[in-house]
This record gives structure tokens, sequence and C-alpha cells, in this order.
């Protein structure tokens, strides 16, 4: 079985926001909820670089090992999922996590937060693949269809990479040598413990 | 009219051929220059790696962060590594701080039970009795007793659930009692803050440490042997529950409404320190309030009717709280209102 990451080449982004808007738009994510944010950093400056960010389905994941109720689990692709059944909308996976994936839609009185969304990487929940009571609570479930996430799927410079971690990391180590540059895998540290060299 | 054009034709052929060559040679070299690291865009790009060293050696913010240009102005935040040390906090020192204390309470309490026993009022129950608490005082124990006693059991349910209960009760029976206790957490918080501040007002007087508790402490408070120290109306161990209660219950309230209301106040790193310390209060508290209960109803004879009926023994009053005994008999004799014992011819 594949280790499914996702990858950034920050050389590579434009900051076009399609993989914010495909995500939005093939997961039907709730409103006020961003599964996947485009961050530039040192907006106008020398050295500007913009980065597209989701959950990175990390190795050992942090949010998995805070939930009070267990609600998470990894799939066979590596997948880091949750059942919205059992989530009981504590904040603490937001906490822990690094790269800010975890959002809970409002609901009911003053700060009080429904069940957690997330980047599923299009795959869907623990519901049975491709039936409309997954989609309802997590969106498409892409991968049992043997497609990758749109997001990654659909970047027109080709700077967000989805799918097993081995192959994406090769496409960018190819890059990086071709071109001569790279400003590194960003996430891939905090999230997989390895970085590519860059 | 040929004559005159030929030589700007050739001229032009001539710049062509040199511009095509220009581009060939470009194109040959472009990958060598690349090789050799001549040409490298990202020399001044931001890295990550860089970031990362910055905040280890104390950047200041907690988190790598730019612009978006989506509205959640705080997913800006790109990576925040403060998750890692929170999440060790959450899964390993707080439910050993946790453990030790309330574990730790309970074995000291029964050691105490087994060696101590029961303390008994010396010289037996009088029959008579003096009001300790009046029905104000004992609806606002109660009310922040009950709220404690849910906020406890639905707090250590967030710590401790997942080792204790999951296994007994199944995912899907634990994540609706875990819902439903945390829909009682934070709801029950607004009574429990009223409780709490009611108490501070209401018994801030008789909690002022004073020359008397200096004396009650030296002789161990009467906890061990049969000895009885002076104490007013609140002995200096009641000061101290008491000022645990107003300011642990202080801590917890803050800090519970800044994780309760997210973002009004604070960011992510705030709200990790925020339930740090939110953890930390609370399961001292429940160690705490597990001597308090101890006390007041198994652990002393004819103290638990002080917040029950609101009356208690004047012997066990003598015994515990001796000043306060003396001060309202004193004022009793001296109120007009009293009537006179009058002989009988």
């Amino acid at each position: 079985m594949a280790r499914m990451k996702f990858l950034c080449d920050a050389d590579r982004c434009i900051e076009c926001n399609a993989c914010v808007t495909a995500c939005k738009n093939e997961n039907d994510v709730p409103w006020g909820i961003n599964r996947r944010r485009v961050v530039t950093i040192n907006d106008g400056k020398p050295g500007e670089r913009s980065v597209s960010m989701a959950c990175m389905h990390c190795t050992d994941a942090p949010c998995a090992s805070v939930c009070p109720v267990n609600c998470f689990y990894t799939t066979a692709d590596a997948v880091v999922l949750h059942s919205k059944d059992l989530c009981i909308g504590c904040g603490y996976c937001f906490y822990a996590c690094p790269f800010g994936a975890p959002q809970y839609p409002r609901v009911g009185n003053f700060g009080s937060r429904g069940k957690m969304d997330k980047c599923t990487f299009c795959a869907g929940g623990p519901e049975a693949d491709g039936t409309a009571a997954e989609y309802v609570k997590y969106g498409a479930n892409r991968l049992a269809e043997g497609k990758l996430p749109l997001c990654a799927e659909m970047c027109s410079t080709k700077s967000l990479l989805a799918g097993d971690g081995d192959i994406i990391a090769q496409i960018y180590k190819e890059r990086v040598v071709k071109r001569g540059y790279g400003s590194g895998a960003w996430g891939w540290k905090t999230a997989y413990k390895e970085s590519i060299a860059s | 009219m040929m004559t005159l054009l030929n030589p700007i034709r050739l001229a032009l052929v001539a710049s062509m051929l040199a511009t095509l060559m220009l581009v060939v040679l470009a194109s040959q070299m472009a990958p060598a220059y690349a090789q050799q690291g001549a040409i490298n865009p990202t020399a001044s790009s931001v890295k990550e790696e860089q970031l990362l060293n910055a905040l280890q050696s104390g950047g200041g913010a907690n988190a790598i962060s730019g612009r978006v240009s989506i509205p959640d102005a705080k997913s800006g935040t790109l990576i925040q590594p403060g998750g890692t040390e929170w999440r060790d906090f959450h899964e390993k020192t707080l439910p050993r701080i946790g453990a030790v204390a309330i574990l730790g309470m309970l074995a000291v309490l029964i050691l105490y039970y087994v060696m101590r026993g029961r303390v008994r009022i010396s010289g037996g129950p009088s029959g008579k009795t003096i009001t300790r608490f009046n029905a104000f005082e004992r609806f606002v124990h109660w009310l922040t007793a009950t709220c404690f006693i849910i906020l406890a059991i639905s707090g250590l349910n967030v710590s401790f659930g997942k080792q204790l209960l999951l296994p007994l009760m199944g995912a899907g029976a634990f994540a609706d009692w875990s819902q439903l206790a945390k829909y009682a957490h934070n709801y029950l918080s607004f009574p429990f803050t009223i409780g709490v501040i009611l108490m501070l007002l209401m018994w801030v007087a008789g909690n002022i440490p004073s020359q008397v508790d200096l004396e009650w402490i030296k002789r161990g408070g009467g906890l061990f042997g049969q000895d009885h120290p002076p104490a007013p109306r609140f002995n200096a161990g009641q000061k101290l529950i008491y000022w645990i209660v107003v300011l642990g219950g202080g801590a917890v309230a803050i800090t519970g409404y800044l994780l309760m209301f997210p973002f009004y106040a604070t960011d992510v790193s705030g709200m990790q320190t925020a339930q740090m310390i939110h953890g930390i209060v609370a399961v001292l508290f429940v160690a705490v309030m597990l001597a308090h209960i101890y006390i007041g109803s198994l652990g002393m004879e004819g103290a638990f009717s002080a917040m029950g009926s609101g009356e208690v023994d004047v012997n066990w009053a003598k015994d515990h709280h001796s000043l306060w005994v003396e001060k309202e008999q004193a004022r009793k004799e001296a109120a007009p209102s009293q009537p006179v014992a009058t002989p009988a011819e």
C-alpha cells in the first residue's frame, strides 16, 4: 500500500488559490471552513513564497493522540481520517495540530464548537465508500474511485503534489536537481519527521 | 529598385540569423548555469527550516505565519510547533499530575481514617444546637458543590475517559456520554462561576488570615491527638479551602471561558496555555475537594449538619470553633430581644 502525502513546491506556487476553491467545491465544505488555504510568507518582500497547506496526514498524528474519544483512525493508505459520529467538538485536535487543519462549524450559542471538519485527502470517512451519507459528512471519496485529491490534480503549476510519498518526493528531488534550487518540502519535517534535500 | 532593396534584405536576414543563434546558444547554456548554481532565484527565499530555528531561539510568536486571501485571518498561521509540546503535556504530564494528586489524596484520606477513625465530639452531642449557616449560605454552597462535582467528573472524563471508560463502554456509547459531559461542562460553568463569586462576597470577611491561625497551624489543627486549638468561625484549614475555591475556581473559570470562546481573546498558543492552567488547577482542585468532602461528612461527627440543616451541636462548635461560640453566645446575651428568665414565684 502507498503512504499518501502532500507536498507543496513553494517555488512553483503562484498563490492562485485554485486548490482552495477546488477543495471547497469538490467536498461541499461547510460555509466558513477552509480545509485548504494558501499562506504567503514574507508577502511583498524579497524571498516571498506561497505555500498551500491543509491536513498533512501526519505520521503519529498529534490530533489522534490527544482526541479524548479516539475518533481518529489511519487508513491503509496512511490517510488520517475521523468519525464525525464520535467527535464531541472539544477543540483539542486543533490545539495539537501543527498545521491548523481541524476546524469547527460554529453551532448553538457562544463559541460552541460543532463536529470537527478537516481535509480527508479526498478519502471520505468511515461510512461505506461513495455513499450519500459519507458525502454529506466528509465530502468526496476520490481515492475509492482511483483518483487523487482534486486540489493537487488540478494545480496549474503542479506545485501541489499528492500521492505516494516516495513518488512525490522523487518528483520534487528531480525538480530540485534540474533547476538547481528548491526551498524545501514545507511541513514534511513536522508531519513525517523527514526532509527532502533542497 | 532591386539594387536598393538587396542590402536591406541582407541585413534583415543577417540580424534574424544572429538572433536565432543567440537563442540556440542561450538555451544550450541555461542548464549548465543551473547545474553550476550560477542562477538561484531562491537565494533569498524564505525557508521553513530557518523560520523553525528562529522560533526555537526565541523568535517571539509561537508560529510561522503569513498572509491569506481567504476571510479567515487566523488560518494565516502556517505551522505552529507549540502543538507538539501541548500534546506532551496533555498525554503525559497532566495524567501523571492528576493521578498522583487524586490517588495520593485518596490514599492519605484512607490512611487517616484507618489511623484516626471518625473525629468524635468530645463529651458527645449536647442536644442543643446553634445556627452555623443560614439558608442562603447553604444554597450557594450546594449550588457550587453540585456544579463542581459534575464539572469534575465531566472534566476528568476528557483526561482519563479514553483509558478508563472507553474500553468498558465501547466507542459509540462513550462518545455519546462524552458529548453529554461536554455540554454539561460548558453550561454548568456559569452557575459554578456565580457560586464562586457569591462565596467570595459572602465569606470573605470571615476568611482573612489572622494571628489565631498561626496557633491553629502550630498545633496541627487538631488533626492528630485529641487537641482542639481555638478557632473563630472559620479555622485556618477552612480559610485555606476558601481561598483555594475562590482563587482556583476563578482560575478554572477564566481559563475555561477562554477555551469555550475560541479566538475571542487568545490565539492558539494562548488556548494551549489556558488549557494547561485549567487542567493542572482542576486536578489539584479535585484532590483538595476530596479532603473537604471527607472531613465534612464521614471524617467528622457533627460536621455535615452545618451544611445540611445549618444547625450544629453546641459541643461540636465548642470543639472546633471555640472563639466563634463565645462570640455568638455573648451576642445572644447582649441581645435585648432575648426573654429574660425569671423566677417562678
